[in-house]
């Protein structure tokens, strides 16, 4: 425990870095996912090829894709969050997309009669409809980007990840632990936050 | 009920000519060369199975459907003039599935296109706490509530409440009340009824259920097909059906048969103050309402019921209506 008692603030360090990676990614993640969600559920040749090449960029292993990524953008926080960006969109293009396409026809044929453009039934009716599926995917998003974003610390994008790569590289398990700790506590925390608020809105919408 | 409501809306006619929808992917069309007239203020009933053509010709009116031939005209205007979203607005819509938005509460669900049209808020407050008293709900007790929290019935009473908002002059409803009980469904089709009369909406009402065309239409146009069987009123719908399928739709809903086994002594008005004089039609107590709808059918407006000489009271098409929709029940 000697570490984790002589350098707290070091631990406080390395966690902020890391919640900071995955925010700034999940947020972009999303800024680029909504667009594309909603294309891929309004147009399904152009929908299917998305989703097709979002699949191909998921299978990569995920310390591969950081490798892939250094040759384009160097090493360091922005090639890191470049690759959590990408690793992210699969899970939440699909949900958008997932989410609108379970929208009941009779919510979007009354959007329509009533007198909506498709812009305003999109945002009024229908995303507010998906909304808890579309929470589901962000809530899976932020729990595998908490865990990719351990790796960014090889590619020197700092996080957790620095605190296990010291660990093992000097032998100092209770570093490594520390930081593997850490990490697992905020994916449950962050879990738990959206499991609650995709709850409340999946009630609020009549689901259950 | 304020006194205002009365001047509130004044219908608009709707003229369908020749129209023609083929859905993409059918070898044949889903309206086949339609023609109506509806007048101003009227209550229209397209009747017929499902598959008969009437609700894509209802979503015609509001360009949901567009049609491959033919026009449709909204109080003199080719309906395909100008912005879907700016005919829409004007003209209500009610469906069957409710279609109410489970976000949103139930004033927020019927100020949705005051919004859209840009109404003031206080306009928006004051005419949702007015649609929900004219619909019969009070809107201390329903105006924050969700419709997850209201009946069928009182959800749809919201729908029609939403589809009245901007105070249209066409109402388009989509079998509104096939989703509901046969009890509220009557106390919807009296509200539709009542509504009609005070704001004097024209209306556009598809169903598939005989004894509701009956009961509310001023006119019914039976749909087979995509074609147009019979346009006629209600009496002679049910009295002289023009062809053989007519007939067998109404054979199918037992109407006929239900006019024959009900008596005149049940379904008359009472007293004989405006009784018809000596000559006019009149018929004993005891004779079935298939007999009373024969005198009607030759012109009578009453048909008086008289025994041993004394009028009892009188029979006119509204009785008959109301025994047909009280022995459906």
């Amino acid at each position: 425990m000697n570490y984790v008692l002589r350098h707290p603030g070091d631990i406080a360090w390395r966690t902020l870095e890391h919640v900071e990676l995955v925010a700034i990614a999940l947020v972009i993640a999303c800024a680029i996912a909504l667009p594309l969600g909603v294309l891929v559920a309004r147009k399904r040749r152009i929908g299917d090829a998305i989703l097709a090449a979002l699949n191909i960029v998921y299978t990569i292993p995920s310390l591969a894709i950081f490798a892939l990524l250094i040759p384009l953008f160097g090493i360091g926080t922005f090639t890191a969050i470049v690759a959590l960006v990408a690793y992210s969109q699969m899970i939440l293009v699909r949900n958008v997309a997932v989410g609108l396409r379970g929208v009941p026809f009779a919510l979007t044929d009354a959007a329509r009669g009533l007198g909506m453009s498709a812009w305003q039934s999109l945002w009024r009716v229908e995303l507010p409809q998906a909304l808890p599926v579309i929470l589901g995917g962000v809530r899976l998003a932020t729990i595998t980007l908490i865990a990719l974003a351990t790796l960014a610390s090889w590619i020197n994008a700092g996080g957790l990840g620095t605190l296990i790569l010291y660990g093992l590289q000097h032998d100092d398990p209770i570093r490594a632990l520390a930081g593997s700790v850490i990490a697992a506590l905020l994916a449950i925390a962050a879990n738990t936050g959206f499991h609650v608020l995709e709850r409340r809105t999946a009630i609020e919408r009549g689901g259950h | 009920m304020t006194a205002t409501q009365r001047n509130d809306t004044l219908g608009a006619s709707v003229g369908i000519r020749d129209v023609a929808v083929r859905y993409p992917g059918t070898t044949h069309d889903a309206v086949a060369g339609v023609s109506l007239d509806v007048p101003a203020g009227a209550l229209v009933v397209l009747l017929g199975p499902s598959g008969c053509g009437k609700s894509t010709l209802l979503r015609t009116i509001n360009r949901l459907v567009v049609p491959q031939r033919g026009s449709v005209e909204v109080d003199g205007r080719d309906v395909a003039e100008g912005a879907p979203e700016a005919l829409r607005r004007g003209i209500g819509y009610v469906i069957q599935a409710v279609g109410l938005f489970p976000h949103l509460s139930v004033a927020q669900n019927i100020a949705v296109v005051p919004e859209l049209l840009g109404w003031e808020t206080a306009a928006i407050v004051a005419r949702v706490d007015e649609l929900l008293g004219l619909v019969r709900l009070d809107p201390e007790r329903y105006r924050e509530r969700f419709p997850r929290e209201l009946s069928g019935g009182e959800q749809q009473r919201v729908g029609v409440a939403r589809a009245l908002a901007a105070r249209p002059r066409v109402l388009l409803m989509d079998e509104p009340f096939g989703a509901v009980d046969a009890i509220v469904r009557q106390a919807l089709q009296d509200e539709t009824l009542r509504i009609h009369q005070a704001l004097g909406t024209t209306i556009l009402f598809v169903t598939h259920d005989v004894d509701e065309a009956l009961r509310i239409a001023d006119r019914i146009v039976v749909m087979k097909d995509g074609r147009i069987e019979q346009d006629d009123t209600p009496l002679h719908v049910l009295a002289k059906p023009a062809t053989p399928y007519v007939a067998a739709l109404l054979d199918a809903h037992d109407t006929v048969r239900r006019l024959q086994l009900l008596h005149a002594r049940d379904a008359m008005l009472p007293g004989g103050a405006d009784s018809p004089g000596p000559g006019a039609s009149s018929v004993a107590p005891d004779e079935s309402l298939r007999s009373v709808l024969a005198h009607l059918l030759d012109g009578a407006e009453r048909v008086a019921v008289i025994e041993d000489g004394c009028t009892l009271g009188s029979i006119s098409f509204a009785e008959i209506r109301r025994a047909i929709a009280a022995s459906a029940a």
